[in-house]
């Protein structure tokens, strides 16, 4: 099955660890699409970088929108208030990287 | 054609310009080249003000008018003094007559249904069919799906799905806004399109409700308040003697 990497780019005046920040992506898929859903995606944390507020996560291909929704749905991490934004999609990590430095958020 | 993404309902409060400017700067980094203000009445001086404000971010800019009547007749009222004013008008439709009057009425843009219950759901067949008669679009606010949770964004969900099938079905063109004044509620127009198959609207439709269908309503009301536009299909090319 095709994968799909997301640059993910985190939006708030606080920093979060990446235990919070997944706990918070778990959560948010749990929540909209159930242990059932949540079983589908095949999420896995690839990089984080608390510095500069932006992680790459991993999920399968059929399962991007989902992922996609799930991020979008949060708005706050640990009763803090952030937004999520992906910033690219791809299916490697290096042509991710490439695409994701064209489109800074904050 | 590159896609030019459109979020007509950014409720910036226009009486504080440095929050107007913060909300726009940030629609114009998450990628939207059209944002529509509403505005609580007909102030020149602050329209002119919003649009400076949309220029220097970039971002195309749109006034707009939500109205909020409580009965059929205010509506009529409404529209005869304002619509020649703005470029997009809303109607929040908190009744079933406000609701049936808006949807027969051509000068209405948007419709937008602000009451989560389904039983106070008035969008029903015979209402698209009245709005696919008349140019009206459905509005579908993001910001109540961001902000519930449990029960009543799950009643949410059912009510926005029943309301988006029955408008496909009859050809109404749906429009996704944010609805939100806080830039932290903000998203990115595709994140807004993937929240919409939450409630079954997803692939190519959902795009459209954030790009082509919201910049379809301010290009053909650009055109009708155009100072050359005589009626739908005419226009004035050429005034002058020799004509």
């Amino acid at each position: 099955m095709k994968r799909r990497y997301l640059a993910v780019s985190i939006d708030s005046h606080e920093t979060f660890s990446s235990h919070e920040f997944m706990d918070a992506v778990w959560g948010a898929v749990s929540k909209l699409f159930g242990e059932y859903g949540a079983s589908q995606v095949g999420l896995s944390l690839i990089d984080y970088d608390e510095t500069s507020k932006s992680a790459v996560i991993r999920t399968w291909h059929k399962t991007l929108e989902t992922v996609r929704t799930a991020l979008a749905s949060i708005t706050q991490i640990g009763k803090k208030p952030v937004a999520l934004h992906v910033l690219a999609v791809s299916g490697t990590i290096k042509a991710l990287h490439r695409a994701s430095e064209k489109q800074p958020i904050s | 054609m590159k896609r030019v993404y459109a979020d007509l309902h950014l409720c910036a409060d226009c009486d504080r310009m440095e929050q107007v400017s913060q909300v726009v700067s940030k629609a114009s980094k998450l990628g939207y080249g059209l944002v529509a203000v509403p505005f609580r009445k007909f102030f020149e001086e602050q329209i002119r003000q919003v649009r400076e404000t949309c220029e220097k971010a970039g971002v195309d800019f749109a006034s707009r008018m939500d109205l909020r009547p409580r009965t059929p007749e205010e509506l009529v009222t409404n529209l005869r003094k304002l619509r020649r004013r703005f470029e997009v008008v809303a109607v929040m439709c908190e009744s079933k007559t406000v609701a049936r009057q808006a949807a027969k009425d051509r000068r209405v843009d948007l419709l937008n249904f602000p009451q989560p219950d389904f039983r106070r759901s008035f969008f029903d067949a015979a209402e698209a069919e009245l709005a696919s008669n008349c140019l009206a679009s459905l509005e579908v606010d993001v910001k109540p799906l961001l902000t519930l949770e449990g029960p009543a964004r799950i009643k949410l969900l059912s009510s926005l799905r029943r309301e988006v099938t029955t408008a496909m079905k009859f050809h109404v063109p749906i429009v996704i806004s944010s609805g939100v004044s806080d830039g932290m509620l903000m998203r990115k127009p595709k994140e807004l399109a993937a929240l919409a198959s939450l409630f079954d609207l997803s692939g190519t439709y959902s795009l459209e409700a954030v790009s082509k269908n919201p910049a379809a309503i301010v290009k053909r009301n650009r055109e009708k308040l155009g100072p050359k536009f005589v009626a739908p299909g005419i226009r004035i090319i050429r005034r002058g003697k020799d004509c």
